[in-house]
């Protein structure tokens, strides 16, 4: 099954163990430039998932003026 | 308690961030860019249909000159209303109610159109200050009145799109309360003000829509008049 150890670092969050958690912030890229590519791949990532498709609905967009709505509450 | 209803124009922070940072981010994100596909997403296809038409519609009256406001114009007119729309979703923040920003964007544009009229064609833009037909005696009332109008409306542009939008808010902010107290006591009485609440919501949309559209409409006029 491990075939070979990964880096700590690089595993996606869902991977990591809670042991591990620690390690696996300090590694990871904080710099403006870090969190930029981050928000990007988040903002392509939902969006090749729910609105980039060929018959989308109102959901896509639904999901995000709620999730706007929720910070604002929390704001 | 009146004081209360007024925090809803304060600009809350967290953790140093405002809230406006966010609402005024906000529709960058819900526009995506069409991708180098020929066939693009629904989203993409109604996005790209509403901008153009818009554009179309108002570049008809605008001479070539004026064609370079285009993307101005336009992208003014997106923010603008996409801006005042998320405002009407609860417990979120309207930048438009800030007269700082309406200000903000009315001044600079209506002082490059005026200067523009100014820079390329001087007679024809201080003809404006005179309407033609008007009876001798009259000419200098006119011409003070006509001055006074064109330096009032850089303001007027700023204070109709704040004004309304807060006053609409407001509105609605106090109907809403209205019925909620009213529901316990008279319950009649707060389905019927529930009743004007809904109405009013559906005013404060077409409200949203249409003062960003009146703002840009304004300022493609002034700019038709001197370019």
């Amino acid at each position: 099954m491990a075939d070979r150890p990964v880096p700590v670092v690089e595993k996606r969050l869902m991977d990591v163990k809670l042991g591990e958690l620690g390690s696996w912030l300090g590694g990871r890229d904080f710099t403006p430039n870090g969190i930029i590519s981050a928000v990007r791949r988040g903002h392509d990532r939902y969006y090749n998932k729910y609105i980039n498709v060929k018959k989308g609905g109102i959901g896509g967009v639904a999901m995000l003026l709620v999730g706007y709505m929720a910070m604002s509450y929390l704001w | 308690m009146t004081l209360s209803f007024f925090d809803q124009f304060m600009s809350p922070t967290y953790l140093g961030i405002p809230l406006m940072a966010l609402a005024l981010t906000l529709p960058w994100v819900l526009y995506p860019t069409p991708s180098a596909r020929w066939l693009n997403n629904r989203f993409l296809a109604l996005q790209g249909w509403f901008i153009n038409r818009f554009t179309q519609q108002l570049l008809l009256p605008l001479s070539l000159g004026g064609h370079k406001w285009a993307a101005l114009l336009t992208s003014l007119m997106i923010f603008l209303i996409t801006i005042n729309m998320l405002g009407l979703l609860p417990y979120t923040f309207t930048p438009t109610t800030q007269l700082s920003l309406n200000l903000g964007l009315a001044v600079p544009l209506w002082l490059a159109t005026v200067l523009i009229g100014m820079r390329n064609q001087p007679t024809h833009a201080l003809g404006h200050l005179l309407p033609e037909g008007t009876p001798g005696p009259l000419i200098p009332v006119l011409i003070i009145i006509e001055t006074i109008s064109l330096f009032i409306r850089p303001l007027a542009l700023g204070v109709r799109l704040t004004a309304n939008l807060t006053a609409g808010h407001l509105l609605i902010q106090l109907i809403a309360t209205a019925a909620f107290v009213l529901l316990p006591l008279m319950p009649v009485v707060a389905i019927l003000t529930s009743t004007v609440l809904v109405l009013l919501t559906l005013l404060e949309v077409a409200v949203a829509m249409i003062q960003a559209y009146v703002f840009v409409l304004l300022l493609s006029l002034y700019l038709q008049e001197n370019v």
